[in-house]
């Protein structure tokens, strides 16, 4: 469940490259999970040297090889959520140079790269590898709330409780997916559910 | 017609800067108001020479608000093919001109935190314009602008008096020069450099970038390559159903237009891609000279910007 290659979809949707190396005097790199292997994949010592590792670990255990690459700056935190402060002070600092490497699921990824273009990095700019979990981060397009890690489809909005579709149309600026009511036109035919990409 | 839509102005003001740089003031004819632009927009001025009718690109300099009248500035080229020599020597005020509505392929990109603009010689003209725009928005800018010599240096004394602190001027002949890795580190995240000026300066400053892993999405550039003389050829345009010659001094959309054929074209200066050309058949050499293309581009045989590039060889077909 490392790796995982996503069926081509519309445009909308976004698409996750291979980390590499690039030029530049300072690398951030962001992670969680099983994202940690990403970093591992392309980790030199003279890149290690330039490099600030903020690492998320959803309740994985890559911290003490990530930090073993002795890493300028090592960061481990619990959740999004308690990095993201940390997150947004690190990009605020940064100068024009700064390569930004992302790893792991598509929530955090998303995130990260919607706060690294507030402060200015074009989207097309950020590298990004999938790596760990294909569970996705929705807005239902009804309520607006946000449901994380939803792995299946339809499922119910944890704001509202409406019955959503999954759909590919992404947002950016929220990096979230969109999610549609599905019975809409006919309240409680709700066709049965399955696992993404099942 | 191709191009972008025609303008019927008059020239109100010649303004000679210095040796080398004249200013030209446009306005319509008609007295109407001209349209808004956006800093970093040229325009393209047609001039007509005896037989010869040049069409030559300028940056417009003005304000982009000021819809009263465009301003350009022209340097002197004694090598080339006669544009700048041409308004230099025989535009004078109260002269009826045409000329296109502002282009813009080398705008700001409004989304960065700042704007680094690098300007060597003429190439200060378009971020005239910008400054303008940028100051209206209160943007973050400052400008490196790197010239020969005192008297050779376009507007320096303005940019330094309207804006001490944001304007850094480098003469060549004291030896100053913009020492860019010092200037490119430490450059706020969101920062998006814009270089115009000579060839030279521009590799170097989007080489330089590059190597400290700017974004390419963040280096912007202008250069516009006015076309070069070469040895004629001949050419036969498909679907006019005409076989052209194309002379030592005019370039093969130059030639086209002469024989009536209305060929598309924007930038007039191998940037835009608007007069891209498919190849039908030909034996011989392509000379390109555009920057439009890319290597596969220039390699496969199968397109030439007729705006600047040139062929050598025996047979040249184009869908056109």
């Amino acid at each position: 469940m490392s790796k995982f290659e996503f069926p081509t979809s519309i445009l909308s949707r976004p698409v996750y490259g291979v980390l590499e190396a690039r030029a530049g005097h300072q690398h951030l790199m962001i992670a969680d999970a099983e994202g940690a292997g990403a970093i591992l994949d392309i980790a030199t010592p003279d890149l290690m040297a330039k490099s600030h590792i903020i690492f998320i670990l959803k309740g994985t255990d890559f911290a003490d090889e990530l930090r073993a690459l002795n890493p300028a700056r090592f960061y481990e935190g619990p959740s999004y959520a308690a990095s993201v402060s940390r997150i947004q002070r690190v990009l605020q600092d940064a100068s024009m140079g700064l390569q930004l490497y992302l790893a792991g699921t598509e929530g955090l990824m998303g995130q990260v790269q919607s706060e690294a273009m507030k402060v200015g990095i074009p989207h097309t700019a950020i590298q990004t590898e999938h790596r760990g979990s294909t569970a996705r981060r929705m807005q239902c397009v009804h309520c607006k709330g946000i449901t994380e890690d939803v792995a299946t489809d339809p499922f119910q909005c944890s704001h509202c409780n409406l019955n959503l579709f999954v759909r590919d149309h992404y947002s950016r600026r929220l990096a979230a997916y969109q999610a549609v009511c599905i019975d809409a036109e006919d309240p409680g035919n709700v066709p049965a559910q399955k696992g993404l990409y099942e | 017609m191709s191009g972008a839509e025609k303008i019927s102005v008059r020239v109100t003001e010649v303004t000679a800067l210095n040796e080398l740089v004249t200013r030209f003031r446009f306005e319509s004819l008609d007295g109407s108001l001209l349209p808004t632009f956006s800093g970093g927009a040229h325009t393209v001025v047609e001039m007509k020479d005896g037989d010869v009718t040049r069409l030559n690109p300028y940056s417009l300099m003005s304000d982009p608000f000021d819809q009263t009248a465009y301003t350009i500035s022209v340097r002197r080229d004694d090598e080339g093919r006669g544009g700048s020599l041409f308004m230099h020597n025989s535009v004078g005020v109260g002269d009826e001109m045409v000329i296109s509505n502002p282009v813009n392929l080398f705008s700001l990109d409004l989304r960065a935190k700042k704007h680094l603009m690098i300007a060597g010689g003429i190439g200060i003209t378009p971020f005239l314009a910008q400054i303008k725009q940028l100051d209206r928005a209160h943007g973050n800018w400052e400008l490196h602008y790197a010239c020969r010599s005192v008297a050779l240096g376009s507007y320096i004394d303005y940019l330094t008096s309207t804006h001490p602190n944001d304007v850094n001027v480098y003469y060549d002949d004291q030896e100053q020069a913009i020492d860019l890795e010092c200037l490119f580190s430490g450059q706020p995240l969101g920062t998006h450099v814009y270089v115009c000026g000579p060839k030279g300066m521009i590799n170097w400053v989007r080489g330089k970038a590059t190597e400290l892993g700017w974004p390419r999405e963040a280096i912007h550039y202008e250069e516009f390559l006015a076309p070069q003389p070469g040895k004629p050829f001949e050419v036969k345009l498909a679907v006019s159903n005409k076989v052209i010659q194309v002379g030592e001094q005019e370039s093969l959309l130059e030639a086209m237009e002469r024989s009536g054929v209305d060929a598309p074209y924007l930038c007039r200066g191998g940037a835009c891609g608007m007069c891209e050309t498919r190849v039908i058949d030909y034996t011989g050499n392509f000379i390109h000279r555009d920057h439009w293309l890319d290597d596969e581009g220039h390699s496969s045989g199968e397109k030439i910007m007729p705006c600047v590039s040139r062929f050598e060889g025996k047979t040249l077909v184009l869908d056109r």
